[in-house]
């Protein structure tokens, strides 16, 4: 069984949303999408600055089997990467809600988020597709 | 619902993510495919390929049905025990299955000297082994040979360096030294298993063929003894950083062995042996091979992949209407590298670096010759 941690927000893409206590949105890929995916070898993190629309691919995680877009839940302007996973992908896989976590933004409506999965709507979505 | 293996629970209870593979529900991984991978290239690995088809073949014609039916000449089998890896082809000179044929034995010689008891094993690919079994018996009409598919028996795969010292230690003390024994692709009926030092990872080791009914008491010893269960992940970045092919991938009924790296497997002499397909080789060879297989390593970050499309340095302003184009075949990420490698189809010409179309970015890619991790050959020959 894959985990959801309470706390945080999810996306029905299988992306979660931790809100910072200075109001920037940590986001990253679900336990469910890592196991999906299989040993990640290249996550490409987008550039610091950029803009991005909910639901614009603004991450590639690749793994042996496949490479896959990750989608952003909410819009904003990146504000950092984590740039460690350019040499250790594999922090996704063995931690994907807290050294894994890919970018922080910065949300153009911090309500936003509220519109997103709770964690009990998202473990209904994954147990659904058969975790 | 897909078609279980005797060790399909035993799959389960460990934990391993199970996926539908050309019908069957087998292990992708038990965990992590990169630590799979890295234990049979350090130590030793076990795979479940008992989806493969294991084909006996006996009969006072079984020989010169084989010699028919495959590419490679089974005139080299003249001591039991010994394997041959070969293709069977349609009359276009097409793949329809690589295989490995054992010589088991021939009971019959003794007592009358002809040599109507011989007995062969044929295993081919578990994607493959209905359309294979259908096409051998329709080969086989009219001849003395009979064809006995063994679903009584499991196949395991036990590769790496430690991999034969690891199965001595499950047998007995005497069928140890018998195992132990065995020269490269060689085989032998060991108490209730049939071992052959063969396999598909480029490590040494065995492919053991034993009783459905003991697989899993197998498995688990071995597993007691540190020998880690590998899925199908590892299984495919194995045999790709060995240059092994697929097939269904890298070779299939649509392209000959000419242009997918398995000349080697084709014996033209003795020129009497009319084996299937040899009308249509010969006449490739007489009008040239336009098409070949090839390795490539990706210099860059990024993962080529099947169906990407390749397109040859030189290919110049006639890139675009076809000419230099090619396409991979198979790809993937090699744990031991840590890069991209690939084996892809392109026009014979093609040399020194292509471009790969990886998810819309025109990628360069060197070309090598496989295989692409130099694996030590320890051991006796």
């Amino acid at each position: 069984m894959s985990q959801v941690p309470s706390g945080l927000r999810y996306s029905k893409t299988h992306e979660w949303v931790r809100v910072m206590p200075d109001g920037l949105l940590e986001i990253g890929i679900t336990d469910h999408a890592q196991r999906a995916l299989g040993d990640l070898v290249f996550v490409e993190t987008p550039e610091p600055g950029r803009r991005v629309s909910a639901g614009e691919p603004y991450a590639v995680v690749e793994s042996v089997k496949a490479a896959s877009d990750v989608y952003c839940p909410v819009a904003g302007e990146i504000a950092a990467a984590n740039t460690e996973l350019a040499s250790a992908p594999e922090r996704i896989n063995q931690s994907p809600y807290e050294a894994g976590w890919i970018a922080r933004i910065r949300p153009d409506d911090a309500a936003a988020v509220a519109k997103l999965l709770t964690p009990e709507q998202y473990s209904k979505l994954i147990e659904a597709e058969g975790d | 619902m897909g078609r279980r293996t005797p060790l399909y629970e035993l799959h389960r209870s460990l934990g391993a993510r199970l996926i539908d593979f050309g019908g069957w529900d087998l292990p992708l991984t038990y965990g992590s495919q990169l630590d799979e991978h890295h234990a049979v290239r350090k130590a030793a690995g076990l795979f479940d390929v008992s989806h493969m088809g294991i084909f006996d073949v006996r009969g006072r014609d079984a020989r010169a049905l084989l010699e028919r039916l495959i590419a490679n000449d089974v005139g080299k089998l003249q001591a039991p025990g010994k394997a041959l890896y070969g293709c069977m082809l349609n009359e276009s000179g097409g793949v329809v299955d690589d295989l490995i044929v054992y010589y088991l034995d021939a009971p019959g010689e003794a007592h009358d000297g002809l040599r109507d008891g011989e007995r062969f094993r044929v295993v081919v690919n578990g994607a493959t082994r209905e359309t294979d079994l259908t096409w051998i018996r329709s080969q086989a009409r009219g001849l003395d040979a009979e064809i006995i598919e063994r679903v009584d028996l499991a196949l395991i795969a036990v590769q790496g360096p430690e991999a034969r010292a690891q199965v001595a230690r499950v047998l007995a003390p005497g069928e140890a030294a018998a195992s132990l024994a065995l020269g490269r692709y060689r085989a032998a009926q060991i108490g209730d298993l049939y071992i052959a030092r063969t396999g598909y990872t480029g490590e040494d080791g065995f492919e053991v063929m034993l009783p459905a009914a003991q697989a899993q008491d197998v498995w688990q010893r071995l597993n007691a003894l540190g020998v880690v269960s590998c899925g199908l992940g590892a299984r495919d970045t194995l045999r790709l950083e060995a240059g092994l092919n697929l097939y269904g991938h890298d070779m299939d009924a649509s392209t000959h062995p000419f242009e997918s790296r398995l000349g080697w497997t084709v014996a033209l002499e003795p020129r009497a042996r009319r084996f299937i397909g040899r009308e249509a080789l010969e006449a490739v060879l007489a009008r040239g091979i336009d098409r070949k297989l090839i390795g490539l390593e990706l210099d860059g970050r990024g993962v080529l992949r099947a169906g990407q499309r390749v397109i040859a340095a030189d290919a110049g302003p006639r890139a675009g209407s076809g000419h230099g184009q090619g396409i991979v075949t198979s790809g993937t990420f090699s744990p031991t590298l840590q890069r991209s490698i690939a084996l892809a189809r392109v026009p014979a010409a093609t040399a020194g670096t292509v471009r790969v179309d990886v998810r819309g970015k025109l990628l360069e890619a060197s070309v090598v010759e496989p295989p692409f991790v130099h694996l030590s050959t320890k051991g006796s020959p």
